[in-house]
């Protein structure tokens, strides 16, 4: 056996798989059901083939593409974090209350709804590290916790409107054409895939979720990793709260309810494992896109959203099922 | 100068005291073998080196300095490699990813950004290391959870070896193993001695142990019942000492 075999597989789907995987760090399935999605759309609507579109579906798919980098990160470490879709509602909510209530410069209201996420995060981060409390039992907990508090900081539990100008243009302006919560997708997208697939701290993120006593055997220090995902977490839950806020211009403490559901799933359909040590950022992205598109698509059929949700528990039970059957495969060769 | 001494050591879980008072040396250069009941002690023991475990009394010294408060990681850079039963490896990542797990080497990319995993060198020294081993495993690019026993065990003991360590403890390295590649870990063990690393070995398999060791060490509830040269003891005696018949 020559060393060049050692290196990469032989057949040309295989090869082409594996220059996916392990170059692009992303599922070469994932890519082609979001072209073959599009490409039967398009064929199915008129409307659907348009720059304009495009860009609609890429807004509409914004605040879950951020929120779905976050809970990809959680998952490859074999962790989960249940709260985000309320940290989405406190970001919001805080931010707003800051240079609305508060009535502080614009900018606070990025501070606000970054460091309510990251703090909601870190708190997490603690309680499961410190406490060793199951990371579904203190996220669940603080999905309660952090919905509650937005509830209480909202006058009435009502949303805060009114929010300044450079505020609302974070999700409603169109820098060079392109919505900016799209570019803020982006540049975190960019950000966190280069982190995960190429950082020590995403190889160890890998590890840990991989084989967590493995991991600590070769020094990795596991807790203090896992608390800087959580609070990493809790910032792209804040981020996503900002770009809601300032899409809706206002400041609601009832934003994104299980969202943190449609986050999962779109991790997921990007062929990032449940249970630990296998994901991709592009991936989150693209699984987010391929929700999009189907809803998108199947607006423009004026198919009733109950039919989208059928589709989208599909599209995501198929995915696995599909990675399955690959992971068996390569077992069996 | 001993390169390990282990002078004391108690440890404690609960209730149950699992080392008592254990002494311990170690020289460069030669094999130990450390055998006992299950229950004896002999991972918990070998974990208190490693750093997986705190001593709760004792001093665990390394080339003169004492280990005592230093991390797992830490005592690796010094040169201390755990060989695991169960392997400890990452079975979703690849063949380069488990054998510099923690310590993946990092380079610029474009020459200009920070911070990126070398995966080209990381692939090229795994590749070596596997060669030297003189093993053969079908592509370093799988997901080491796809390989054979004897393949994975390949894997493992390429991360303890790649950073010229100067003690390396095996923890049953031949129990999963087919003849063929009882062998060939038996031989890397005596290849490994000739470099001068000193080498701790667990085994229930005394066959293995007296055809490698320079000394067997019995460890019976969380004591050192005996210390004998290879050459002058037998099976029989080792196997008293175990069950405490002795």
């Amino acid at each position: 056996m020559s060393s060049t075999d050692m290196i990469a597989p032989t057949s040309g789907w295989r090869q082409l798989q594996f220059f996916f995987d392990s170059k692009l760090h992303v599922r070469l399935e994932s890519i082609i059901v979001l072209v073959v999605l599009g490409v039967a759309m398009s064929v199915l609507s008129p409307y659907f083939l348009s720059v304009s579109n495009f860009l609609n579906i890429l807004l509409a798919t914004s605040t879950i593409g951020v929120l779905a980098i976050g809970t990809t990160l959680i998952l490859c470490s074999g962790g989960l974090d249940l709260s985000i879709g309320s940290i989405l509602g406190l970001a919001g909510v805080v931010g707003a209350y800051f240079c609305v209530e508060l009535e502080w410069p614009w900018f606070m209201a990025i501070v606000g709804a970054l460091g309510a996420g990251a703090f909601a995060g870190f708190v997490n981060g603690q309680f499961i590290t410190r406490l060793r409390i199951p990371a579904f039992i203190v996220t669940l907990g603080m999905l309660g916790i952090a919905r509650g508090i937005g509830l209480i900081i909202a006058p009435n539990g009502g949303a805060i409107y009114g929010l300044p100008g450079p505020v609302i243009y974070l999700g409603q302006g169109r820098p060079l054409g392109i919505p900016s919560p799209v570019i803020i997708l982006a540049i975190a997208a960019v950000l966190s895939h280069y982190l995960l697939a190429y950082s020590r701290f995403g190889w160890h993120t890998l590890a840990i979720g991989d084989n967590e006593s493995a991991a600590r055997a070769t020094g990795i220090s596991v807790e203090s990793l896992r608390r800087k995902l959580y609070t990493i977490s809790g910032m792209m839950a804040g981020l996503a709260g900002l770009i809601f806020m300032a899409r809706v211009n206002a400041g609601d403490p009832t934003a994104g309810y299980t969202y943190e559901l449609t986050a999962i799933t779109a991790a997921i359909i990007g062929g990032t494992s449940l249970f630990g040590g296998k994901g991709s950022i592009l991936g989150a992205v693209i699984g987010a896109l391929i929700m999009g598109v189907l809803q998108n698509g199947l607006n423009l059929l004026a198919v009733q959203s109950y039919y989208q949700q059928i589709a989208i528990g599909a599209v995501l039970i198929l995915a696995v099922y599909i990675d399955q059957l690959q992971t068996g495969k390569e077992k069996k060769a | 100068m001993s390169l390990l001494q282990i002078s004391g050591v108690n440890k404690h879980f609960g209730a149950v005291q699992v080392l008592n008072g254990v002494d311990l040396t170690v020289e460069a250069g030669t094999v130990v073998g450390l055998v006992g009941d299950n229950g004896a002690g002999k991972s918990t023991l070998m974990k208190t080196i490693t750093g997986i475990y705190a001593v709760d009394g004792g001093d665990v010294q390394f080339s003169g300095e004492s280990l005592i408060g230093v991390a797992p990681g830490a005592r690796r850079q010094r040169g201390i490699e755990m060989i695991y039963q169960d392997l400890a490896l990452c079975k979703q990542q690849d063949v380069a990813a488990n054998i510099f797990l923690g310590r993946e080497p990092v380079k610029w990319a474009f020459g200009f950004l920070p911070g990126f995993v070398d995966k080209a060198r990381m692939d090229e020294d795994a590749l070596k290391m596997i060669a030297r081993l003189g093993a053969r495993i079908p592509s370093i690019h799988r997901p080491v959870g796809m390989f054979s026993g004897g393949q994975q065990q390949t894997v493992a003991i390429a991360r303890a070896l790649t950073f010229n360590p100067k003690l390396v403890i095996m923890d049953e390295p031949t129990a999963a193993l087919a003849v063929r590649e009882v062998e060939s870990v038996l031989k890397l063990i005596r290849q490994m001695r000739d470099e001068g690393i000193a080498v701790i070995l667990i085994s229930h398999r005394l066959n293995d142990v007296f055809e490698v060791t320079d000394r067997i060490v019995v460890l019976r509830q969380g004591r050192i019942e005996a210390d004998l040269q290879t050459r002058k003891t037998q099976m029989r005696e080792v196997v008293s000492y175990i069950v405490g018949a002795h």
